[in-house]
């Protein structure tokens, strides 16, 4: 658009340049002002408390007055806190709860639905519908469904199986299982839309070619469905990774981290820290952390796939 | 034979598939029948149907969790959010779309980066930074978080909805002599409106279940939204299930009934988005 002008002679370059920079620059400007205002945004919103926290975390605040810089002192006492490192491990523990049952239960539910017409769309339905109702609401319907006295607990010991009949949230050894399974009740369901579109995607003629072969329905999933799906099947594993780091509502909702922490994870951690106990840069040094995690985890995934891991 | 084998193994899948949905949808049953018992008859009767339906349990959720007011603040930041994002991104999307900008790479690792920066990391100093500035306790405040929280997925989504779009409508246009900004108002914006239904549906539905920055942001009563008033009002009546399941019901009834009139919309855009509910 602004190289309209092939034929300008020598003499009359400086004058015509000069006001093609000027136009090329308005040009830019005015392609640039499409986004400006959502970058902005991101900025004042994002980027700089992000960078604010960076620097809080190296201080002590109360939230009020002017923070103190006390160096690295946050991180070793965080490196000493016991609770962080219970609430680090049980986000270890929900991330392998997460890559394993709601995955294993997202491909079943894909895998049977891939290969059924009539009643599709209903169970597809049926399944993702946790998925888009609130946490507050799904938690409310698991705290009486857990609950020991009215809950299926009770129900099933009134019928003679009485293993699940005490308070499941209430109780040490079993409360962040507890969340995490109806954290992923609400979640698996998005998993077999992923999935059931990724194998939709996949070519018929190499079932036909392993059912030719005599290939149970195990070995066509495993060794048609599951390499076919890999790509999706990996990005879902890295998102489940990142989202279990950060995992926070149902945690929050339904035992805020107890009891005696024994299901604290790094974000109610955090939120304690820096919501009812005002140690503002010690919870910013907890927030630094998380990033940290998730950085790692997304480098690892970057490197391997630049090796060649075909991820 | 071949074709009673199918048969067979399809009457197999139909029956774990049937299991898996009762596991989906069968706590969300048992909320809305006990919903209308008291709750006397929920503890001696939990799973079965009510006895003798009572409805004055919404009325009484209604009038005690002032569902009044709170679906009013939600439809406000629901209503705010959306118009914001869409405002915001549908020019974005189209530069990134359709205009060769220069640094368009950087643009997209700067998102990339922006989006993917754990909420726990910049939330603190910005509620310092909103309290500084007089947004906390505003629904404006929460409206403009969730617009830069939202934004960037309705960018990507808008954007591979442009990149779709016929290349000879928008060079008619600029043989006309249309600036990129007519182009975008007249040909681009008139036809991307599946993407704007979509990307809108899907944040509505994010701030409609949103909870960490609402719980975070609007801390009055008589300001907070659905999600964490519910929330409030569960704590205090936390033994009167009938009471906070019929709470619980109006919360989720218009996202049911959205989602089952839209479902295509929304698992489309929520599978794109990869955002969290």
């Amino acid at each position: 658009m602004s190289q309209s002008m092939p034929l300008s002679s020598p003499l009359v370059t400086p004058l015509n340049s000069s006001r093609t920079t000027q136009r090329r620059f308005l040009e830019v400007v005015g392609r640039w002002s499409f986004v400006l205002p959502i970058l902005l945004l991101n900025f004042i919103v994002v980027l700089v408390p992000s960078l604010f926290s960076i620097y809080i975390s190296f201080t002590e605040w109360s939230g009020y007055g002017n923070p103190t810089f006390i160096g690295l002192q946050n991180f070793q006492e965080l490196f000493q806190d016991r609770v962080f490192f219970k609430a680090l491990g049980n986000n270890l523990l929900w991330t392998l709860f997460f890559l394993t049952v709601p995955i294993a239960m997202g491909l079943l539910g894909a895998y049977l639905l891939s290969s059924i017409k009539r009643g599709q769309l209903f169970y597809r339905l049926a399944f993702f519908i946790p998925y888009v109702v609130s946490s507050v609401v799904n938690t409310q319907i698991w705290r009486f469904l857990l609950n020991p006295r009215s809950g299926i607990g009770a129900w099933l010991a009134e019928h003679g199986i009485p293993f699940l009949n005490f308070a499941v949230l209430g109780n040490r050894d079993t409360a962040l299982i507890g969340v995490a399974f109806v954290d992923s009740w609400h979640f698996w369901g998005f998993l077999v839309v992923i999935y059931l579109a990724a194998m939709t995607a996949v070519d018929t003629e190499l079932y036909e070619v392993a059912w030719l072969d005599g290939a149970s329905r195990f070995q066509q999933f495993w060794y048609v469905t599951l390499p076919s799906i890999r790509p999706t099947l990996v990005f879902t594993i890295l998102m489940i990774i990142i989202w279990s780091s950060l995992t926070f509502d149902y945690v929050y909702i339904m035992t805020g981290g107890g009891p005696a922490h024994a299901s604290e994870v790094m974000s109610t951690f955090l939120y304690n820290q820096a919501f009812s106990r005002f140690e503002i840069g010690y919870a910013a040094s907890v927030g630094v952390m998380m990033t940290i995690w998730v950085m790692i985890t997304v480098s690892i995934f970057v490197v391997l796939r630049k090796r060649g891991w075909e991820i | 034979m071949r074709r009673s084998q199918r048969i067979q193994s399809t009457f197999f899948n139909h029956v774990i598939l049937s299991m898996l949905a009762i596991f989906a949808l069968f706590p969300l049953v048992i909320l809305l029948i006990n919903s209308f018992k008291t709750t006397g008859e929920i503890g001696r009767n939990p799973y079965g149907l009510p006895l003798e339906p009572r409805f004055e349990n919404y009325v009484d959720a209604w009038n005690q969790g002032k569902f009044a007011t709170t679906l009013g603040n939600t439809i406000i930041l629901t209503t705010g959010t959306i118009a914001g994002v869409l405002l915001l991104a549908s020019p974005a999307a189209f530069a990134l779309a359709r205009l060769k900008l220069r640094g368009s790479d950087f643009l997209g690792f700067y998102f990339m980066i922006g989006t993917s920066l754990p909420p726990f990391l910049f939330i603190i100093p910005l509620f310092y930074m909103w309290r500084q500035l007089g947004l906390v306790n505003l629904h404006l405040g929460l409206i403009i978080i969730y617009c830069a929280l939202f934004s960037p997925f309705a960018t990507f989504l808008l954007r591979s909805y442009m990149v779709a779009l016929p290349e000879e409508f928008i060079e008619a246009a600029r043989i006309d002599g249309a600036s990129n900004w007519q182009v975008f108002r007249s040909i681009i914006l008139p036809l991307s409106w599946p993407g704007f239904l979509t990307a809108g549906l899907v944040v509505g539905l994010s701030v409609w279940n949103e909870f960490l920055f609402g719980i975070t942001f609007l801390q009055k009563p008589e300001l907070k939204p659905v999600s964490t008033s519910l929330f409030a009002f569960q704590q205090q009546f936390v033994r009167d299930w009938g009471l906070t399941n019929a709470g619980s019901i109006i919360m989720v009834i218009p996202v049911v009934v959205l989602f089952l009139l839209l479902q295509r919309r929304f698992v489309e855009g929520l599978s794109q988005g990869g955002l969290k509910g």
